[in-house]
């Protein structure tokens, strides 16, 4: 078991900067997901963590070794590949036992460690089998066999269910957190699914542009996002951004303005406005709730609606057209074109310096 | 409509087999001649090969051929001397290009695309135009024989298989596969602790099969068709191998019942070798491109 510290570490190719100083300390036996759009550089750093990339700069620890320069294998660490990568040329129980015969681990203990991970996930009855005779399922858990069994310090899983389908991976994300609790290893896991994130995770870690946005304990990055993109990039539907005027500021809080809101009181939560600027008010739609139109802050006419039973996601577009979205946590009909007024509790409103861009926070 | 259908089926594959059947046959005509031919006396094979009766086993037919075959030239020796030959060159080439195909499409190193570039030149020169050259290098170079250091490579089997060891085309058919071959298989081997010795014995080579037996299959033909080359370095009988010996046939007399007979003796270790791999062989072809 081993704590995992990034100290400014950088990765480039050639000129371009793909990891731009990247600062992380991972307890041990946290479950830490990297999670972030495409290209945003969370694959390659675990890589680098693996030992499969070089590190360009800066200093990487796992637990009190300094690993910049050690080998694959010497860094107690395994890793589970998004293609699996189990070798089809051997059995399933070659396959987890690969790396134990590669450590030339006598034949009884090996037998013994191949049999202990096929218990854990209860795939005895597939030792023998070929990985073209495995279901997809089925050859994610040859590959997570083949991490266990060298009792690594560190698992590194890089989007190992964006292969399943929906139901599989929802099972196997139990799984790896079973298997997390039961091993009580450092993992660090690659998504790009942020209900992956969210449920796993000890703490996340958001990443854009090769650069950490926000790190934290899931519920602290939903409820204190940092910024617009940590704010935009978890939730589901996304959080609903509106461009207010901020009009007067006291010690800790900013009466802000906006044509289709009036005139409302948020909290700044620290951070630093001037009067006269423009910023960004963030609503989460399960924060808005459906009121007669005479107590409404906000009114508009339904553009969409998705009833899931259990909640109704409303597209509503405002006067001035921007749309917003609302989950109302009932079943409810809506007809499209109807009019709808929605209230929030301005204490779960953000307001962020920054404006949302086209390519920012929404994804 | 299912049995309009059904029909069509049946008049395409039949379509299909025929225009097979066909190309099978002009393929396997040449062959079904040598070995009729080798049937045949001299004098009747001549007349026979203006009608369609050089395809039948017709008239005088008898083994006769072959024991004359026997009787003029050694022909198990030859036999012999090309299986070693060709086997020898075809095993270490296959370990040889593997290795240097490993090195090329899996290892990072500065200038392999160089070394690649360089070594797929080699394939637009063709043999006779060094063959003279690398006799002359042949004849000089040192050797640890049983008596000691000997210079000169000339009438050895050594002569015969070491310069075919290493081949542009071998080391380019393994660099191909190679790099087919999903890279996460490699990282994760070595991330489990593999060497890069161990990466290329238990991942790479294993699933290289395909490519091995196509590989293995045309060198076994280059080597096994051997005959400029070992007409140049070769004076001694002993060494000789199977195409050689054909030149004992044309002297004095040209024997064409005795030449069809040698001619079939010595096609059936190709065949048998072919046939081995055959099923290796038309998958990789088949599955060119395809990940494993």
């Amino acid at each position: 078991m081993a704590d995992v510290v990034l100290k400014n570490i950088k990765k480039s190719f050639g000129n371009v900067d793909v990891i731009k100083g990247v600062d992380l300390d991972i307890k041990d036996g946290e479950f830490t997901v990297f999670v972030g759009p495409s290209g945003c550089g969370k694959s390659t750093l675990l890589r680098m963590i693996a030992g499969l990339e070089d590190i360009s700069d800066g200093d990487m620890f796992i637990g009190d070794t300094r690993v910049n320069t050690v080998a694959p294998k010497d860094r107690g660490v395994a890793m589970v590949f998004q293609s699996y990568a189990i070798f089809p040329h051997m059995t399933v129980r070659e396959n987890i036992g690969f790396g134990l015969t590669i450590a030339k681990t006598p034949k009884a203990e090996k037998d013994a460690k191949v049999a202990e991970a096929a218990r854990i996930l209860q795939m005895e009855h597939l030792l023998d089998r070929r990985p073209s005779q495995l279901s997809g399922g089925q050859r994610q858990r040859v590959a997570i066999g083949r991490a266990i069994t060298r009792k690594p310090e560190v698992f590194l899983f890089d989007e190992p269910l964006s292969n399943l389908d929906a139901a599989l991976r929802m099972d196997m994300r139990m799984e790896i957190g079973k298997l997390h609790q039961q091993l009580g290893a450092t993992m660090i896991y690659v998504t790009h699914d942020q209900v992956e994130a969210m449920t796993l995770a000890d703490k996340i870690v958001v990443l854009k542009d090769g650069a950490v946005m926000q790190a934290g304990a899931p519920m602290d990055l939903y409820h204190n996002p940092d910024n617009l993109f940590v704010a935009g990039f978890l939730g589901a539907p996304s959080m609903n951004f509106l461009i207010v005027d901020v009009i007067a500021l006291t010690d800790d809080h900013a009466h802000v303005h906006s044509p289709v809101l009036g005139d409302i009181t948020i909290a700044t939560k620290g951070r630093q406005f001037t009067v006269g600027q423009q910023a960004t008010l963030g609503l989460r739609p399960q924060h808005l709730s459906y009121v007669e139109a005479t107590t409404a802050q906000l009114s508009g006419h339904v553009t969409l609606t998705e009833r899931l039973g259990s909640e109704t996601v409303i597209n509503a577009t405002l006067s001035d057209g921007t749309t917003l979205i609302a989950a109302i946590a009932e079943d409810q009909e809506f007809r499209v074109g109807a009019e709808i007024g929605l209230r929030f509790d301005t204490t779960k409103a953000h307001l962020f310096p920054e404006l949302p861009t086209t390519t920012g926070a929404a994804h | 409509m299912n049995t309009l259908s059904h029909d069509n089926h049946g008049l395409r594959l039949f379509v299909r087999y025929l225009v097979l059947t066909l190309i099978a046959a002009i393929f396997v005509f040449p062959l079904v001649f040598m070995v009729m031919s080798s049937l045949k006396p001299s004098q009747q094979l001549l007349i026979d090969s203006g009608s369609l009766r050089a395809f039948l086993p017709v008239g005088d037919i008898s083994l006769n051929n072959y024991t004359m075959a026997f009787d003029r030239a050694p022909v198990a020796l030859f036999v012999a001397n090309s299986l070693f030959i060709t086997g020898t060159t075809v095993i270490l080439s296959l370990f040889v290009c593997s290795l240097a195909g490993f090195s090329i499409a899996i290892l990072s190193w500065r200038g392999k695309a160089f070394v690649l570039s360089a070594i797929l030149a080699t394939l637009t020169v063709p043999f006779e135009t060094i063959a003279v050259p690398l006799l002359l290098m042949s004849s000089k170079l040192p050797w640890i024989g049983m008596d000691g250091l000997e210079v000169g490579w000339l009438n050895s089997y050594r002569v015969q298989i070491i310069p075919f060891i290493a081949d542009g085309l071998t080391i380019f058919l393994f660099v191909q596969y190679f790099r087919d071959i999903p890279s996460d298989l490699v990282e994760a081997a070595r991330a489990e602790g593999a060497s890069w010795s161990q990466v290329y014995s238990k991942v790479l080579m294993p699933l290289s099969g395909p490519i091995i037996a196509t590989a293995a299959i045309l060198k076994f033909l280059v080597m096994y068709n051997q005959y400029l080359w070992p007409l140049m370095v070769v004076q001694e009988e002993g060494y000789r191998p199977v195409l050689v010996g054909l030149q004992y046939f044309f002297q004095l007399n040209t024997a064409w019942g005795e030449i069809m007979a040698y001619l079939s003796m010595i096609t059936v270790p190709v065949l048998v070798f072919y046939l081995f791999l055959q099923r290796a062989f038309i998958a990789s072809i088949a599955s060119t491109g395809v990940k494993g």
